[in-house]
Formats: C-alpha cells, structure tokens, sequence
C-alpha cells in the first residue's frame, strides 16, 4: 500500500456523514409524505426527526471540512473540483427553474390562446369546451378556478425587492474585491449588508404574499396564473433563503479569519449562489411580473 | 416527390422478397388477424400513403441492415485472427466518413419530403361534410352528431359506447369464459374486447372530421384502418378526419393508458352505404322523438360493470 | 497552505464492514455498490417483467386484476431506467474513469458515498407503495395527469423517491465531471482520453440539464395533488400536455443518458478485440457530442398525436431524423474499426457486436417512427416496446454486460468461465429477439401498450414473445453464475493486461487494481494509450 502523496492529491478520510445525510433525507421524505397523506401526527414527527437529523449532518460535514480546510488539506486540485462542482451544481438548479419558466412559456404562448379560440385548434376547443371564454394573462381559466383576483403590480413591491437583490449582487462583490485585497472590515460590513438585503427581500415578499392572499385573493388555487406565480417565486424564495443561511455561515467564518485572498473558495461558491439567485430573480420579474 | 400510392407500392413490392411478399398480404386484412406481421393498409386514402411511407421506410431499413450487417459479416469472415488475419492501422478516412455522413443525410431527406406533404394532408380537415364529437370517459366512448351535410345535426342521441356485455363477462379475472368463445354471432368475427354495446355510424364516401376530447384523463381515439387518430385530452379539443369509401365494420382501441380498464375501451365505427346511412339517420331522429321509456327499452344494452381492481 | 501536507496512508486494511461500505470514499467500493445494487435492481425489474409476460402469455386474464398489471409495467419501466441502465453505468463510471485518466480516485468522494447511498433508499420509498391502500403507482413510468393523480397514497411517495434519485444522479454526474475535468494526469488530454470517459462526460451534462427538469415536472404533479394547484387542470388555464412537454424535455435526453455510456463502452470493446485503433476517433467524440445537443431538441416526437401545430410536428421530426446521422457515423466507424482488423472473439467482443446489430434494429424502428404520418399508426402500440427494448435491452443492458465481462478480471483479479460467457451470450441474443422482434409485429398489428388482455387475434404472437421473455430472464441466472463465480471461487489468475491488445491506462495496474487506483500520477507513455498515438 503505497501512500499518496497529498502534495499531489487529495483524498478524504472516510465519512460517516455522506450516509447520515442519506437517512436524514430519507426520514424527511417518508415524514412528508406520510403527513400529506393525512397520517399525522406521524408525518410530522419523522418528519422532524429527518430535519434535525439533515441540520446536525449539516454541523457535523461541514464542520468537518471546515476544520479540514483551515488544516490545509485541500490542495489547489481538490480547490478546483470543488469549484467545478459548485459551478455544476448552480447550472443543475437553472434547469429546475427551466421546468418551470418552460411550463409558463407553453402555457402562456400556446394553450390559453386556445382556450381563448386562438387558432384552428382554438376554434374547436373554445368553440365546444368553453364558449366565452377570452384569452387575457393573468387568468385563472374558463372557470374561473378560484375565483376573481387581482396580480399583484409590478411596480410596487417587486420592484424595491428587484432593486434589493441587484444592489446585494453589488454589495457582495465589493465584500469580495475586500476580501481579495485583505480589507477586512469592508469584507464583513458588505457581507453583512449583502444578508440584510437578502433578510429585507424576504420580509418583502412574506409581505406580497399576505397581502395577496389576505386583500387580492390571488392564491396557489388562483388558477393557472397562481399556480405558476407561486411555484416561480416561492422556489425562487426558498433559494434566497439557503442563500441567505449561506451568507450567514459565510459571513461568521470571515469575522473568523477563514478566508485568505487564495483561500476563498467557500466565500466564492456562496456569492456564484447569490448570483444565481439574483439572475432568476430577474428573469422572474420580467416573466411573471411584469410580461 | 409525392408518394402516389400505387406506383410506390408497385415498385417496393416489386422489388420483395418472400417476406415481403408475406408482409403485404398480410397487410389486406380489414381487422388484426392471427400472426399478423405488418400494418393494415387501411381503407382510407391517408391510411394507404402511410402504408406506402411506412414500407418505403421500412425497405430504407432493411437495405441498410443489409449494408451494415453485411459489412459486418464479411469483416467477421474475413478478418479473424483464427485464420491469420493481420491487424491492418487504418483508422482514418476523410472520403469515407464524409460519405457515410451525407449518404444519410440524403436518405433521411427522401424520406422526410413525402412524410411533411402527408403529414400536411392530415392535418388539412377543410371541407369535411360531417362532424362527429367524440369523448373519452374512463371507460367508455361518447358520440355526439354535430353536423351532417353542412346542416347542424340536433335529434340524434347520444351514442355511449361501451365494451360489448360478452367481452366484459370473459375478461374478469377466473370468469372461466374463454376468449375465444367470445365471436360475432353474424360474422363468426372473434371480437374478444373489439366489440362494443353501440358503434358509431358513419356514411362512407363522406369526409367525417372527429372532434376528440375526453372528460377524465388523457385516452386516445383510434381506428387503424382510416390512420385517424388523436389524443383525447380533457379540456381541449383535437380533431382527426377521415373519408371512408368501403363500408364494413372497422375497430380500434384506446390507445392512451388510462387506467384499469384501458384494454377495455374499444372503439367500432360502421360505415354504411350513405343511403342507409341517411335511413339509419332518419330513424335515429325520428327515434328521439318517441317517448323516452321506450326508447331506453329499445337500444340501452344492458350496464356492464367494470372490473374490480 | 498545502505545504504541511504529508502523505498519508488510506489503507482497506482494518476497517470494518460499515466503514468499507457505508463510509466509503473509494471510488472502487462505490462502484462495485453501484454494481450490485442495480444487479439486484435488474432482478426486481425482471421479476416484475416475467410477471407481465405471464398475464400476457395468453388472453383472457389468469393472474391479476388489470390494475395491478398497470402498477406492474409503470414500475417495471420506472426500476428499469432509474435502477438498473443508469446506476449500472455510474457504477462502471466510478470504477474506470479514474483508472482510465490516472487518478487516485473520483474528484469529490464523499459526494460520490452520499449519491450512491440514496439510491436504496429512494427505491425503498418507491417499492414501498406497493403495500399502501391503492397500491403502487400504475399511471406508466411516464406519469402522465390526470391519471397520475388518481393514484393513491404511492403519489407523494412516489414524487419524492424521484427527487432523490434526481440528486443522486445529479451530483454523480458532477463528480464525474469534476473528475474527468480536474483529475486527469499529465499528458493525458482531452483527446487521448478513452471514448469511455468521453461518454461520461458528455453523458454528465444531459443529466445535469435533465434530470432537475424531471424533477420540477413531479413537483407540479405534487402540488396539482396536494396543494390544490391547476396545473394540469384547462378549467383553470392549465394543460395536461404542458406535463408531457416538460417531461419530455428530460424524456428524451433521458434515453441517450441511457445509451451514450454504451457508445463508449463498445467504442473501447471493438478496437481491442478486433487489434486495430478506434476508426475516426475524433469524429466517434464529435458524433457524441451531436447526438447530445440534438437530444433537446426532439422531446415532441413523443407527442405526435397530441394535437401538436403543424410546424411543430414537421420540425420535430427533422430533429428526431438528424439523430441518424451522428449515429450513424458510431455505426459506421465500428464496423470500420473491424474491417481489416485481426479480429477474436472472446466474450466481451460478442457482447459488444450483439450490441451494435441489435442496437441498430432499434434505432431504425426508432427512424420509422420519426416519420409523423407513420408514428400515428405506431404511437401507443407494441411497436413502440419493441423499439426501446431493443435499444434498452439490446443496446444499453448488452453493452453493461459487456463491460463487466470486459473489466471484471481485472477488478477481481481472476478470470471467468469464458465457456459460460458465451454461452449466455448466444441464448441472450436469441431469447432478445424471440421476446421483441414479434412485438414489432403485435404492433403493426395494432396492439396497444400497457393492456393486461387482447383480443385473440394477438395471441400466437404475444406467447412466441413470452416463451422468448421466460427463456431470456433465465438466461441471465447464467450470469449470475458466472460473476459469482469469478469473484469468489475462480483460480484461475489474471494478469495486468487481461486482454493481449487492450491499450489504456487500467491496464498498466495490476489485477485486481490496488485499492487507490493511481497513487502519483503515472508517466503517461502515448503508445500505452488506446488513442495516444492518433494523428487526429
Ligand atoms: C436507449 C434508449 C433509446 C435510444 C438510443 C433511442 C433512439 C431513438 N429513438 Fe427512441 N425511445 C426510447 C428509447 C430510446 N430511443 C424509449 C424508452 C421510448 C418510449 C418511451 C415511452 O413512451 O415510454 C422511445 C420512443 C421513441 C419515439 C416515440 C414513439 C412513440 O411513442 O410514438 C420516437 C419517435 O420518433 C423515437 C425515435 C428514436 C430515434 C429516431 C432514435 C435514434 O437515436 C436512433 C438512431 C439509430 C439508428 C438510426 C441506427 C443506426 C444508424 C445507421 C446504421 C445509419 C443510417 C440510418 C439511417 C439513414 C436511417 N423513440
Ligand atoms: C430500461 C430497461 C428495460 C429493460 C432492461 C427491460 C427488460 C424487459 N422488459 Fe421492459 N420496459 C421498459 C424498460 C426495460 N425493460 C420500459 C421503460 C417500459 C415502459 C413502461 C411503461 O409503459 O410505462 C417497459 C415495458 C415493458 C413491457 C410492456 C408492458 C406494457 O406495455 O404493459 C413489456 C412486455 O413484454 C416488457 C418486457 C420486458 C422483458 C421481458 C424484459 C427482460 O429483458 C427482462 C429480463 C429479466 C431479467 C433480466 C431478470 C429476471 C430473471 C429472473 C427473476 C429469474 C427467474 C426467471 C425465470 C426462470 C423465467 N417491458
Ligand atoms: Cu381510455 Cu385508454
Ligand atoms: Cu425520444
């Protein structure tokens, strides 16, 4: 058995975390499902076991290779396929939103001009299915599904949160030029301004969705306008929220001195992340909003 | 290059070989026969330039297969090392491999040119003289007459069309009904769960347009014999068409996994002679306006009950 | 920072057995985990497919209701794709690729535990609803609403098992990307490298692009399901074809995820056994790559009967015709590797020709039903079976038998009865065919697919398939034998090399491979490498 020489390669110890995340997901997915078809309170309950289960792998893998980062462990190799994974994995998530933006593209362009009787095929579905109906976005159908609603305007709440996220994107790329230039105060003070706008926009939007559901009866049953608008923006909001949680963990481990100018890789994968979610954003705000 | 349906179909099958020969008359059957190998040709005009397609690029396949296998075999032939062959080092062909990448490329075209004409003509449902409105229930068929001859057709009942009582009784699980037994009383047909309580009634010689929707879930209406056929989709409305010359009894079946009785949804058109058909379709009118009793005595078959799953 | 590195000893030596396979992080016990889990899978799936083959075996219904049958062939399909085609070949990924790039190991280690590790249990959630009120889903591995909606308590079970299996393909294609990327050694470029790799890589991009589309289209099944949604609802504005859009939109690149890896395995098969370079190298990586791009390109193709415009049809079927071409060009240039080769046949070399002609009589079908006018005659009948089974079965399932006759000696360090490999070669590739080819003539026939019962007019046909079905799974309790065998009982030792002109950095190691494949990066000598010496 001859030894590897770490200079060159980087091969981890073994983990047991890989296989506690495993069960972790495993026991959130049988809780879940259990809890949405009706079986509570054991739903819930293994459903909580699994979170907390996630949560302590989540202390335990990444303190793990926290630790092992500041030992120096990783050599520029294993930097690289790191960044390489974390560039893979943000292109993974563009294609989830894709599936998404795809669905209201279709619908948005072909299916409720025919049920508006756009079309040869228009005329047959809207002339025997549903007379009177006229193609308009937003729409909850010919029946009206959910009943009347009101979208919520662009140029209210949207816009500031628009305004927010694009100013964090600035925010936290000067954190990152400090970072790069070793000025630490200004890393941690932009950081900590990037996650306070990431807090804001959330705030926001808990806001929106209140007051859309609360005052414009605009709902998921809101049909297929709700439903689209809600799937976009609330798989848009959990994903600013890990940004955010990111940024937090980020942020405590600058305030510790873990980022270097060449040793920032963790640093660098949040703030792709942060990016990611600001482009969605944007395509969000165009395509739902206000298109 | 338009497919005109005799002339290719003269050419392929000239140039058949027993199987092919097999192949075709196979083909001429009306309904699915025992060890049947091929599609139907139909007895529509859609349905036979399909066939011609269908065959055209079926040949393309097997001279292919023939060309690559071929190579193959005489290559497994004559380049083993058992018999002393020497490893050669070619690996590079500009010429070749350009070749067998345009050859294709063509091939693909001579295909594509008849397929987008067709492809056109089932899709062009203008001039229909009649309208029929189909929709798919789990599992049943539903017929509405819209429109015949340019007028609206507003007395016909509705034709529910389910699997035939007979069928329904040897397809439960250990009914101890043999499928077989299961014929046409008529035609000595066997038409285990090809059969249903009320076909549809079409004129031949009449270009029908079928307006295809369905109530649940997705099913799909077919009947291979005029190639129409389209998705019946809830809350949308699709359309096929067909003009049939030969009267005869034609079967199809859903098509679309729609549950459990999916395999239990078949689909019968008659065509009459247009004739009897407006006979057929006087009397149906005429029909409508008896009392409701006796008309529910007359033509309701009895309910058979789905399979329990 | 890595100057206080030193070197360090990751023996097998003393761990025990839930450290070896449950904490792993070599990538050689992943993939023999990815290996065995998807030979287990492979009899799972089976067993459910000789079952459908039973009902079917005559008409009339013998065996089950009609439901159960439907629960039987969605799962079947499902088992099939996600458990048996894909991680068989992330398996075969994780053994070769580093040592066909001169790696120690995969790039990101415990990523590649945690991806394989969720693959049981997603299948323990799927197979699972096999025993919950209203039983397993039975909507076709397509899942299709509104049907899928009528399912019973198997849908959120159902929805969520495919999330997970889409992160663990997801981040095993990441792993091999970032492998394939970074972990290359010196002097081993791009082009060098094995068309193995290069399958996978290019393989890797599909499923990252894929597989997280499969995932949203599920999740709006689940909220259709659960809350209260109108996705799939035309009432509400809604289309139960936007499912079938964006299902296919992985659908179809989901298949070539299921057959580029094969590609590969056959373009490293051919050479060796028939003593000659790969013929046209750099145009055999080029055609991948086509094929690849173009596979996003043709999801309506299975659609043609759902109503699409005209210029959709039209356009999808050029789309879906162009394929031919680059894969024609894969034909072509095995073929081209053999001619004027110094040709044997030993087992892996039959598996890899039964590949390529059974392949093709899947990929023509598959051209016939390109054509938009002829797919209405062929969409939803057993035409379409016998077409994905000759290029599942015949094609993908082939080439990963293949490749384990081609690698196993040098994983477990012994050689198999080659006797017994053939012979399960040769009763395979018959049985395939008695089992499929007549499909292709039910469905001319017009026999619809995912029925329980027909009429009597399918049925000589349909019990020639069975006889074929039964006398195929049986066959492959051969291989069981075999690989049994070979690991645990053989004597007979292999050497290095294996086979007398396999070229290619696994072969430098000895057999077995150490258990870090590549400790230092190895000298690379080009005239070692299958495609080092190629003037491109
Ligand atoms: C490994 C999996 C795999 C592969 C590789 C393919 C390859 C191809 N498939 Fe297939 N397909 C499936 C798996 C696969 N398919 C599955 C699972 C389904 C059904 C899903 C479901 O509904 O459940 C399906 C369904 C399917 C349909 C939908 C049919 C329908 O539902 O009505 C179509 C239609 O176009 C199609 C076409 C093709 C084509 C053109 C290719 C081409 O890539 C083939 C190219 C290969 C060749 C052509 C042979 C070699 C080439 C030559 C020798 C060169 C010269 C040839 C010519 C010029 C013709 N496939
Ligand atoms: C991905 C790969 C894959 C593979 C490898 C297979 C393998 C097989 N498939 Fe599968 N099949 C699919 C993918 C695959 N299939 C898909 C995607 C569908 C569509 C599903 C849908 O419509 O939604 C499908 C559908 C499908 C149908 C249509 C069902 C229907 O429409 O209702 C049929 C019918 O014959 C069938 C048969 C078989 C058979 C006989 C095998 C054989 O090759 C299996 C061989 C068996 C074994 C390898 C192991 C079993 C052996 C034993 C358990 C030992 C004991 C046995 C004996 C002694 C007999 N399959
Ligand atoms: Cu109705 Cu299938
Ligand atoms: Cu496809």
């Amino acid at each position: 058995m001859s030894p590897i020489d770490a200079n060159v390669y980087y091969v981890p110890h073994k983990s047991r975390w890989p296989f506690v995340a495993v069960i972790g997901m495993f026991l959130c997915m049988v809780g879940a499902a259990n809890w949405l078809n009706g079986h509570e309170p054991a739903g819930q309950i293994i459903l909580t076991i699994g979170a907390l289960t996630v949560i302590g792998m989540m202390f335990g893998w990444f303190g793990n290779v926290i630790g092992e980062s500041l030992k120096g462990t990783f050599n520029n190799q294993a930097d690289s396929s790191f960044r390489l994974g974390m560039m893979w994995f943000i292109m993974s998530e563009i294609f989830f939103f894709a599936a998404f933006f795809g669905g209201l593209f279709y619908i948005r362009t072909l299916v409720v001009p025919w049920l508006g009787g756009a079309g040869d095929k228009g005329i047959i579905t809207n002339g025997y299915i549903w007379q009177g109906f006229s193609a308009a976005w937003p729409t909850n159908g010919p029946q009206a599904v959910g009943g009347a609603f009101t979208a919520t305007s662009p140029w209210g709440i949207p816009l500031i949160n628009t305004l927010l996220l694009l100013s964090s994107s600035v925010t936290i790329t000067i954190a990152h030029h400090a970072l790069l230039a070793g000025k630490r105060k200004r890393l941690i003070g932009f950081l900590g301004l990037t996650i306070l706008l990431g807090v804001i926009f959330l705030g926001f939007q808990a806001h929106e969705y209140w007051e859309s559901y609360v005052h414009l009866n605009m709902t998921l049953h809101s049909g297929i306008y709700g439903a689209t608008f809600y799937i976009l923006t609330g798989f848009h909001g959990l994903h600013v929220t890990i940004g955010t949680i990111m940024l937090i963990v980020i942020w405590l481990r600058c305030m510790r001195g873990h980022f270097s100018r060449d040793h920032s890789f963790g640093f660098e994968a949040v703030s792709w992340y942060w990016h990611f979610v600001d482009v969605v954003w944007c395509c969000l705000f165009l395509f739902v909003y206000i298109l | 290059m338009t497919m005109s349906s005799s002339n290719s179909k003269r050419r392929i099958v000239g140039t058949g070989i027993a199987l092919g020969a097999l192949l075709v008359s196979m083909a001429a059957a009306a309904n699915p026969v025992p060890w049947q190998m091929n599609l139907p040709q139909g007895v529509t005009k859609v349905s036979h330039q399909i066939w011609d397609l269908h065959m055209a690029a079926l040949w393309v396949c097997v001279g292919l297969a023939i060309v690559v296998y071929g190579a193959m075999f005489i290559a497994i032939v004559r380049f083993r090392r058992s018999k002393g062959a020497v490893a050669g080092t070619w690996h590079e062909n500009r010429v070749l491999e350009i070749a067998w990448t345009a050859l294709p490329v063509l091939i693909l075209a001579g295909l594509a040119a008849p397929a987008t004409i067709l492809t056109r003509d089932m899709y062009n449902a203008t001039d229909s003289q009649m309208t029929v409105k189909v929709t798919g229930y789990q599992w049943l068929w539903r017929y509405d007459y819209i429109s015949y001859d340019g007028k609206p057709v507003t007395k016909v009942p509705t034709v529910w069309s389910r699997l035939a009582w007979d069928s329904n009784t040897a397809r439960q699980l250990d009914s101890g009904v043999s499928p077989w037994s299961v014929v046409d009383k008529q035609t000595g047909e066997h038409d285990y769960l090809l059969n249903v309580t009320e076909p549809l009634v079409i004129p031949a010689g009449v270009k029908v347009r079928f307006l295809i929707t369905a109530d649940d879930v997705i099913h799909g209406w077919w009947v291979p014999d005029f190639a129409a056929k389209r998705d019946a989709i809830p809350g949308i409305m699709n359309d096929a068409w067909a003009k049939v010359d030969k009267p005869g009894i034609y079967r199809g079946q859903c098509y679309v996994l729609c549950g459990q009785d999916h395999s239990a949804m078949p689909i019968v058109v008659k065509v009459l002679p247009k004739d009897q058909f407006n006979a057929w379709l006087a009397a149906q009118q005429s029909k409508a306006t008896l009392d409701k009793a006796a008309r529910t005595a007359e033509v309701t078959p009895p309910q058979p009950v789905p399979a329990k799953g | 920072m890595s100057s206080t590195a030193q070197a360090v000893h990751y023996g097998e030596h003393h761990q025990s057995f839930f450290e070896r396979w449950f904490m792993s992080t070599n990538h050689k016990d992943i993939g023999t985990l990815y290996l065995s889990f998807s030979f287990l899978m492979l009899f799972v799936g089976g067993s459910f497919a000789m079952l459908i083959r039973a009902e079917l075996f005559e008409p009339g219904m013998q065996l089950m209701q009609p439901y159960f049958f439907n629960e039987l062939t969605s799962m079947h399909g499902l088992i099939m794709i996600f458990g048996v085609i894909m991680p068989s070949f992330v398996g075969l990924a994780n053994w070769m690729i580093p040592m066909q790039i001169g790696a120690p190991d995969m790039a990101l280690p415990r990523l590649n535990n945690l991806s394989f590790w969720l693959l049981p249990f997603a299948f323990i959630l799927m197979l699972s609803t096999f025993f919950m009120p209203g039983g397993a889903p039975a909507a076709g591995w397509t899942m299709y609403p509104p049907l899928v909606l009528q399912g019973g308590e198997s849908i959120a079970f159902l929805i969520f098992s495919i999330h997970l299996l889409g992160i663990s393909s997801v981040l095993g294609s990441i792993n091999i990307i970032a492998t394939v990327l970074n972990m290359r050694a010196p002097g081993m470029d791009l082009l060098k490298m094995p068309m193995f790799c290069w399958s996978w890589l290019i393989t890797s991009f599909l499923v990252i692009a894929v597989m997280p589309v499969l995932s949203g289209a599920v999740t709006m099944v689940l909220f259709d399901r659960f809350f209260g949604t109108n996705f799939f609802n035309a009432a509400a504005g809604g289309d139960p074809v936007m499912y079938q859009h964006v299902f296919w939109f992985f659908g179809h690149p989901e298949v070539y995820i299921m057959i580029l890896p094969a590609f590969g395995i056959v373009s490293e098969i051919v050479p060796v056994f028939s003593r000659k370079p790969l013929f046209g190298y750099k145009a055999m990586v080029f055609a991948i790559a086509c094929i690849a791009f173009l596979s996003f390109l043709v999801w309506s193709h299975h659609m043609f009967t759902v109503g699409l415009p005209l210029g959709g049809e039209v356009f999808f079927m050029y789309a879906t015709m162009l394929i031919a071409v680059p894969t024609g060009v894969k034909i072509f240039n095995w073929v081209a590797t053999m001619w004027k080769g110094s040709l044997s046949f030993e087992t892996p070399m039959l598996w890899a020709i039964g590949f390529i002609v059974l392949f093709s009589i899947g990929g023509f079908s598959g051209v016939m039903m390109a054509l938009v006018p002829a797919d209405f005659q062929y969409y939803g009948t057993y035409f379409i079976v016998a077409h994905f089974h000759y290029v599942l079965v015949g094609g993908a399932l082939f080439s990963i038998i293949g490749a384990v006759y081609y690698w196993l000696p040098k994983w477990s360090g012994h050689m198999y009865s080659s006797f017994w490999g053939k012979l399960h070669f040769w009763s395979s590739v018959i049985s395939v065919n008695v089992l499929f080819f007549p499909q292709q003539f039910l469905g001319f026939a017009g026999m619809p697919r995912r029925i329980p019962d027909y009429n009597v007019a399918f049925a000589d046909w349909n019990m020639v398939s069975s006889i074929g079905g039964f006398w195929f799974g049986a066959t492959q309790l051969i291989f069981v034998g075999v690989v049994i065998h070979c690991v645990f009982f053989s004597k007979q030792k292999a050497t290095s090399r294996v086979w007398e002109h396999a070229y290619g950095l696994e072969w430098t190691l000895p057999s077995p491979a150490p258990h870090h494949s590549f400790t230092e990066p190895p000298a690379i000598d080009d005239s070692q490498l299958a495609h080092g010496t190629l003037t491109h």
